[in-house]
C-alpha cells in the first residue's frame, strides 16, 4: 500500500510542478507570506517604536494574553500574533492549487480510467493525491514559520516577545491547524474538481473556503475576534471533524463508478 | 487454465445509468486464448461491457466471472489479471515513457519493473525515446506505449477499446501486427472496434451489440448464417434457361442473374461446383471465371443492425 501511495505522490509532483502556475504558487506564496511579516518586524521590531502607545491601543481581550509585558511589548506581541492567520492561508491555498490541477488534469487528459483499472484502491489514490498537496503545503508553512521565528529572533529586541512565537497558541496553529486546513483544502478540491473541467475554476471555487480564514484575520485585526489558545484549540477540533466529514464525501465521490459515469 | 476453457463468463449482465439501459441481459462465454470482438454502433454498450468486465463499473443485474473470479466479489484479483487499453490512451504527458510504465508497474506491485519496461519498449520500438516526455510522442507512439502499459503486468486478459482509432495506416498496421502477435502468444484479447475489417482479420469470434446481444459467432459463421455460401459464375454471355437449370441441381438454392454473372447459393461449393460447371457448359455457356462470393463482415454487421446497403467482395 505504501509503495503505491509513494508512487502516486511522486507522479503527482512530477506532473503538477511542471505547470508554471502551480510551481510559482507553491514556491512564492509561502515566500511572500513569510517576507511580509518579517518586513513589518524590520520596521516596527523594536518595542521602543511603541513607547508612546498604551495598552488601550491593543484590543482589551488581547491584553490578558500579554501577561507581564509592558504596553509597548504587548503591542509588539499583538503585531507579531496577527501573522498567525497569514500562515494559515498557505496550507489552504497550496493544496487547493495542487489538487485542482492534479484532479482536473487527470479528468481532461483521461488518465484516470487506466489508473482505476489497476489494483490500486480508491483510498490509496485519494491519500496519494491528498499527500501530494498536503506535504508541500505543510512543509512550506513550517519552513515559513521557522524563517519567521528566526527573523523575529534577530529583529525583535525583547526575548519575551520572541518566546511568545513558540507558545502553545502558535504551536497548535502551525503544527495542528495548518495540516488540518491542508486536508480541508484537498477534500474540497476533490469535490469541486469532480464537477468542473478547468483547474482555474476549481481553484477559484475552492478559494471560497479561504473566506473564513480571511474573516478571522480581519476579525482579529479589528478586535472582534480574539485568536487565543482556547479559540485555536476549538478551531482545531472543528476542523478535525469537518475534515473527517469532507474526506468521507471525497472518498464517495472518488469511487470508480462515480468517476467514469458521473464526472463530466 | 487450458485453452478453450472459459476465461470470461457473463450471465444476463445488465447495466443501467439513471434508468437508461446501456447493456441488457448479456450472456456470453469467452475462451482462454480467444480473440473476441465486440462490435456495434456508438452507444451500443461496447465500452460499458469492457468497463463492467474490467471491474470499473458495478452491474445493475446479472453475474460475471473473469479469470475465474466473480465480478463484484473479487474485483482486486480481477484487476491484477486484466490489462486495459481505453479508448483514449490516457498517458501522463509530462512524464517520460519509462516513468509512465514504472508508475503503472508500481500500481501492480511488480518487482522487476526496469526489465519489463525495457522488454516492451524495445518490442514496440520506443526504447530510443524512453526518456522523452510522452507529450512529444506521435499518436501512434502514444498508442503503442498505452499497449505496453496494458501489458506491463503480463495480464491473462487484454481489453483493447478501439486500439487503432485515429491512427495513420502505417501505425494501424503496426498495432494490428502487434495484436496478432499477442494472439499468437495465446493471450485472451477482447477487442472493441468500429473497424470491421480489423475485427474480421483478428477475431476468432465477434459479438454484435446494440444494447443487447444481436449475434455471436465466428465472422465466417455469421456470414454463412446470414447469407449462406454463394458462388459467382462469370460467363461470356448469359442466356435464358441457364439459371433455371442450375436451380434444379442438388445442393443449390437461390440463383440470380446479374449482367453476365450468375450468382448461386450453394450448400457445399467444394462438392457441388463441378456439377454446376458441367451443367453450364452442357447448356452452351462459356465459363470465364468461378469464385466464391465472400461477404464482408460489414455486410453481416449492417444486415444485423437492419442497415443493409450491400457490398460484395469476390474471392477465388
Amino acid at each position: 500500500m505504501m509503495n503505491r501511495i509513494k508512487a502516486i505522490v511522486i507522479k503527482e509532483w512530477r506532473e503538477v510542478f511542471k505547470n508554471r502556475f502551480v510551481f510559482f504558487t507553491v514556491a512564492f506564496l509561502p515566500l511572500i507570506m513569510t517576507a511580509l511579516p518579517l518586513l513589518m518586524l524590520y520596521f516596527f521590531g523594536d518595542s521602543g517604536d511603541f513607547s508612546e502607545v498604551s495598552s488601550a491601543d491593543v484590543p482589551p481581550q488581547f491584553v490578558i494574553l500579554c501577561g507581564d509585558l509592558g504596553a509597548g511589548d504587548c503591542t509588539l506581541y499583538f503585531l507579531v500574533t496577527q501573522f498567525i492567520l497569514l500562515f494559515m492561508m498557505v496550507p489552504v491555498i497550496v493544496p487547493t492549487t495542487i489538487s485542482s490541477y492534479s484532479i482536473v488534469g487527470e479528468k481532461t487528459t483521461r488518465t484516470l480510467e487506466p489508473l482505476l483499472a489497476t489494483p490500486v484502491t480508491t483510498l490509496e489514490v485519494l491519500i496519494g493525491k491528498g499527500l501530494a498537496g498536503v506535504i508541500p503545503a505543510v512543509l512550506a508553512t513550517w519552513i515559513g514559520y521557522l524563517v519567521y521565528a528566526g527573523g523575529a529572533f534577530l529583529l525583535v529586541s525583547n526575548p519575551t516577545v520572541v518566546s511568545k512565537l513558540f507558545d502553545p497558541l502558535w504551536m497548535t496553529a502551525i503544527f495542528l491547524v495548518g495540516p488540518l486546513l491542508s486536508l480541508l483544502g484537498v477534500s474540497v478540491s476533490v469535490m469541486i474538481s469532480s464537477r468542473v473541467n478547468d483547474p482555474r475554476v476549481a481553484e477559484q471555487i475552492a478559494g471560497v473556503f479561504m473566506l473564513p480564514v480571511i474573516g478571522l484575520f480581519v476579525g482579529q485585526i479589528t478586535g472582534l475576534i480574539l485568536v487565543d489558545e482556547r479559540f485555536i484549540l476549538w478551531m482545531a477540533i472543528g476542523l478535525a471533524l469537518l475534515d473527517v466529514v469532507l474526506f468521507y464525501f471525497a472518498v464517495q465521490i472518488f469511487q470508480r463508478e462515480t468517476i467514469l459515469s458521473r464526472w463530466k | 487454465m487450458n485453452e478453450s476453457e472459459p476465461i470470461i463468463v457473463t450471465e444476463k449482465l445488465t447495466k443501467e445509468f439513471n434508468g437508461v439501459t446501456a447493456v441488457k441481459d448479456l450472456s456470453l462465454t469467452i475462451s482462454q486464448g480467444e480473440v473476441f470482438g465486440l462490435l456495434g454502433p456508438n452507444g451500443a454498450g461496447k465500452t460499458t461491457t469492457v468497463r463492467l468486465l474490467a471491474a470499473l463499473l458495478v452491474p445493475s443485474a446479472g453475474e460475471a466471472w473473469v479469470a475465474g473470479y466473480r465480478l463484484g466479489k473479487d474485483n482486486q484479483k480481477i484487476r491484477r489479471r486484466i490489462g486495459l487499453l481505453p479508448e483514449a490512451p490516457g498517458l501522463y504527458d509530462g512524464l517520460s515513457a519509462v516513468q509512465n510504465l514504472a508508475f503503472f508497474g508500481e500500481m501492480y506491485g511488480l518487482q522487476d519493473i526496469p526489465a519489463r519496461i525495457q522488454n516492451y519498449l524495445e518490442l514496440l520500438g520506443l526504447w530510443q525515446r524512453r526518456f522523452e516526455p510522452v507529450g512529444t510522442f506521435s499518436k501512434g507512439m502514444r498508442q503503442k506505449l498505452a499497449i505496453a502499459r496494458a501489458l506491463i503486468h503480463e495480464p491473462e486478459i487484454l481489453f483493447l477499446d478501439e486500439p487503432t482509432s485515429g491512427l495513420d495506416p502505417q501505425a494501424t498496421r503496426l498495432v494490428r501486427e502487434f495484436i496478432a502477435g499477442l494472439r499468437d502468444q495465446g493471450r485472451t484479447i477482447i477487442l472493441c472496434t468500429h473497424n470491421l475489417e480489423e475485427a474480421d482479420r483478428l477475431c476468432d469470434r465477434v459479438a454484435v451489440l446494440k444494447g443487447r446481444l444481436l449475434a455471436l459467432d465466428a465472422p465466417s459463421q455469421l456470414r454463412r448464417k446470414l447469407f449462406g455460401r454463394q458462388v459467382v459464375f462469370h460467363l461470356a454471355e448469359v442466356f435464358p434457361g441457364l439459371a433455371d437449370s442450375l436451380e434444379k441441381l442438388p445442393g443449390v438454392g437461390r440463383v440470380e442473374v446479374i449482367e453476365n454473372k450468375i450468382l448461386a447459393s450453394v450448400e457445399k461449393p467444394e462438392i457441388h461446383n463441378p456439377a454446376l460447371i458441367r451443367d453450364l457448359i452442357e447448356n452452351g455457356a462459356e465459363v470465364q471465371f468461378v469464385g466464391e462470393l465472400k461477404r464482408r463482415l460489414e455486410d453481416v454487421y449492417l444486415e444485423l443492425l437492419g442497415l443493409t446497403e450491400g457490398s460484395d467482395d469476390e474471392q477465388d
